[in-house]
Order: structure tokens, then sequence, then C-alpha cells
């Protein structure tokens, strides 16, 4: 970015790492051969796919083989939904999945095909106004013919985090047979993912929200596990997800997981703290969204009273600093967001939000300079709308 | 994603704020949708005098706000309603095609207005 840029929306996506970048480039125009190929080009770059792959598995704490590569994590969530159901379905004529109200599109989205089409039942767990989901209601949910839950680690709207390993206990508890999912892909960045101290089956995660490239994701998927194939061809990733690797962004995941672990998380949560204190204190009417508590410590959302949220991005925009909201102006849908209606915001609190996700390029400036611009421009607003 | 006229009207918007006396008031949408279009009109003569809006709404919505009352001012009744949301949109240079709808609620509440004066002219005469 040039100039005065504050990029302040990482839960949308993040700059790739300059040292993942450097990993990754000679995979493109050097090391470039087919990792299935047999002569030495290819073993060049099957030894780098090797490699990332246990990097990931030593990151979550699982074996490599534990580990497949998809292109995104919207494809590893698809793939662990009609992959476990299928195979479920050899069995069961209508396996029982649940989830939660406030889950990624990724998520519902295939659920709901498998629910109009007959396939399953589905249950939706509800959220409190904190964004957190109650064990008891979870507990009620499940039933002889539950063979999936699957819940996000972190929320990628208001970055309210889930007691992902209580939830695991208490299903295992009930029935160790039922697969437990997460998508992780906010929390890799900031939480704890070792997946054998949460309790978890499965878990998505994707490379571009933690500055590794688009485009990469990968599926953990305990080892016993049976599951059928989403993308069937060639055999890759043993015989599980074909098509040929996409190398240059599977060494960049596995980088980008490595350069995790060297991260403090102290800096961007003061300065977090410090944006929402200043503007619940400089801008009257206007509301933190989810509990501050169990929060990811980049993430701060907020309604603004009589200004609409595709209006405060645009202007926003328009200074330089780039932020996002949940208002259905800004979807094309012209639906307010499905996670602000969930926590039991209103449709004019929907309508009326920003989202402000930091990352580790944010700078102290960069928040002051964010607390000066914003109250005019909802001041400005305010004028406009008359309200 | 917008254009340039669409932005020249979000950021310096024309006839902008709340008219003192209006003769005719038009309000379209409610929070619920997000999106709230008023105008208040001044007519003379059969012809809009003077028109201004207040908008709760995105970039565009206030920007078709804005364009209107520029695109109305000085025409008659008959003129104004004959105004189309396509007009609106032209007038901005394009508008994506799921904005499209926010150039509509700028017609229909100019219509709103239109028929308030209408109506109130008739509870004066009666």
């Amino acid at each position: 970015m040039k100039k005065r840029e504050i990029y302040l929306d990482h839960a949308a996506t993040t700059p790739v790492d300059a040292a993942v970048f450097k990993k990754m480039l000679p995979y493109f125009s050097e090391k470039y051969g087919n990792p299935s190929s047999l002569h030495k080009a290819g073993d060049q770059a099957q030894a780098g796919v090797i490699k990332a792959r246990q990097q990931i598995a030593s990151f979550l704490n699982c074996l490599p083989e534990e580990i497949y590569f998809t292109a995104g994590a919207t494809e590893s969530d698809n793939w662990i939904i009609n992959g476990i159901v299928e195979k479920a379905r050899q069995n069961i004529k209508k396996p029982h999945i649940i989830t939660s109200s406030f889950e990624h599109n990724a998520i519902l989205e295939p659920i709901r095909v498998l629910e109009k089409n007959g396939l399953i039942e589905a249950s939706l767990l509800s959220v409190d106004k904190d964004g957190l989901i109650g064990l008891d209601q979870l507990k009620k949910a499940i039933k002889k013919n539950t063979v999936l839950v699957s819940i996000m680690y972190a929320n990628s709207e208001i970055g309210t985090v889930q007691p992902i390993k209580q939830i695991g206990e208490l299903i295992k508890k009930i029935n160790p047979k039922i697969v437990f999912h997460t998508d992780a892909v906010q929390a890799v960045n900031y939480l704890n993912c070792d997946v054998n101290n949460l309790n978890l089956d499965a878990l998505s995660l994707s490379g571009h929200k933690i500055y590794g490239p688009k485009g990469i994701g990968a599926l953990y998927l305990k080892k016993e596990i049976p599951i059928t194939s989403l993308i069937r061809g060639g055999g890759h990733e043993r015989g599980k997800r074909s098509g040929t690797e996409n190398v240059p962004g599977i060494i960049g995941l596995g980088e980008a997981i490595t350069v995790i672990k060297k991260q403090s998380h102290d800096k961007i949560k003061k300065l977090r703290n410090k944006l929402i204190t200043g503007i619940l204190r400089d801008i009257p009417d206007s509301y933190l969204n989810g509990s501050l508590e169990y929060r990811l410590p980049n993430n701060a959302h907020f309604s603004f009273k009589g200004v609409e949220g595709e209006g405060i991005v645009i202007a926003l925009s328009e200074t330089g600093i780039y932020v996002s909201t949940g208002s259905a102006c800004a979807s094309h849908s012209l639906s307010p967001s499905h996670v602000l209606t969930a926590i039991g915001l209103s449709n004019e609190q929907a309508h009326t939000s920003i989202r402000f996700t930091l990352g580790r390029q944010t700078r102290e400036g960069d928040i002051n300079h964010v607390l000066e611009v914003l109250p005019k421009i909802i001041k400005r607003l305010r004028k406009i709308s008359g309200r | 994603m917008y254009s340039k006229e669409v932005i020249k009207h979000f950021k310096h918007p024309k006839n902008m704020g709340e008219m003192k006396n209006p003769d005719a008031v038009g309000q379209v949408g409610n929070p619920n949708c997000g999106d709230i279009l008023k105008f208040y009109l001044k007519v003379k003569d059969n012809k809009i005098k003077d028109i201004k809006f207040e908008t709760l709404g995105c970039a565009v919505a206030i920007a078709v706000s804005s364009i209107m009352t520029e695109m109305v001012k000085g025409k008659t009744l008959e003129q104004a309603s004959k105004v189309t949301n396509q007009d609106v949109a032209d007038a901005l240079g394009s508008l994506p095609s799921f904005k499209m709808h926010c150039s509509s609620l700028a017609a229909q509440a100019l219509k709103k207005a239109i028929d308030n004066y209408k109506d109130n002219l008739t509870e004066q005469a009666s």
C-alpha cells in the first residue's frame, strides 16, 4: 500500500508476509516440478510439500498424514460436511448435523443444500447476545443419529471465541463416534489450535487469513475417520483430494503457520482496546457488539446510530482507511449479516455496523488517525441522514 | 467500485438538510431495510422552487438523493414525476446492478412528496 493507507480489514484478508513470500518464490520457476513426477524435478517440489505438511502438523499437534491440502477453507468446510455425510449415509438414511446459526456460509450453505435435498437433519444452535454457544443447548441437540458437530472457533465478524475444548469434551462424553469439526480460519492467528488438547477430529484453515497466499487451505482430519472425497481425479493426497498440488501455495501456507508462533498479541490487543475506548468515548450513540472478554485480540465491531454502514466504509476508504460492514447495502444479497441478527442485533443495528480488524503492521499512529477521522465522518453522515 | 459521479455526490451532496416549512414531504424506506430517503419540497406556480433531502443509507443512496434534487429543481411537478430511476442511474454514470434499487427509492420518495403536495392542496381547497 502506498502513502497513508491504514488497512484494518485483516479478517477479510491479510498481506503475504515478506519472509513467507521469499520462501514461495523458488517454487514458481525454479523448483516448479509436479510433485507426482518420478524425476528429480518432481522430487524437489515434493520435498517442499512434505516439509509444509510437517510444519502444519507440528502447529496443530497431529500427524502429517492427517493434513490434506485444499484450495481454501471454503473447500475444506464443504468437504468435511459432504464427505462425512456421504460416508454416514452408507449406514444411516438421514444423518444428523449440528452447527450454529452464526457459522460462515461455507458451513451453512452445504448444510442447507443437503437438508433441502432430504439427505440430512440439521440443528442450528443459537448464540447469546455475546455471541457464545450454551453447552446445555448442545447437549440437548445431540441425537442417536448425530454424526457431525461443526462449530467455528472464532467468529469472523464479531471475533467471539467459542469454548471449543469444553464442547469437544462434552461431545466425546456423549458419543465419541461423533466427528467434531471446527472452522478455525480466524482463530489460527491468535488461539491455541492443538487439536488433541481441544478434542477436535477435524479443522479447517486458510492461507490468506494468516499472512499467507490466497487460494490455499487445509483440512485436518483424524486418522481413523472415514470420509468420501469431494474432488476426485488423479488420486492425490492419499486418494482423498485430487488435483496437482498448488506447490507455491502449500509452501506459503507452511511458512505462514510457522511465523505465527513468534507473534505476541499484547500489542495488538492494546491498540484494539485503545480504539474501542476512543470510539465509545468520542462518538455518541456508538455501541460495541459482542463479548469483550471472549474475543479475538484484533477485532472491534460497532454499531453507530443514524448512519448506514456502507456509507461509513466508503467515506473511510476515501481517506485511506479500510474496514468492513455487516450492513445489507454492502452485500449483494441485500440482507444484513446473519451473524449480527444471530446475536440479537436488530436489522437497524446490523445496517449501522462497522468491523475493524487490526493486523501485525497496525501502529498506534494508525489508531490515533482513525480516532481523529471517524467522529467527523459519523457527524457528517448523521447530518445527511438527519438522525 | 463506484463512478466518480457517485463519489462526488457522496462527498459533496447538493441540497442536503432539513427544510423549514416545506410545502410537502415524501419519505420511503425504514431502518429495518437500512435505507431511508426523505425529500422536502417548496412549490411555486406548479414548479419545484426548492428541494432538500435527508438520507440514511449507503453511498449510492446518498448520491441518488443528491443528484435527484439537482435534476428536478426548477422543473414542473409533471416534469419531475417523469424522472425515472434509470434517468438517475444514467446521470450517475453507472450503477452496479445490485445498487439499482437505490435509484428506485429516490424516484419513489419524490413521487410521494409530489403526491403529498397534491393532497395538501386538495385539503386546503376543501
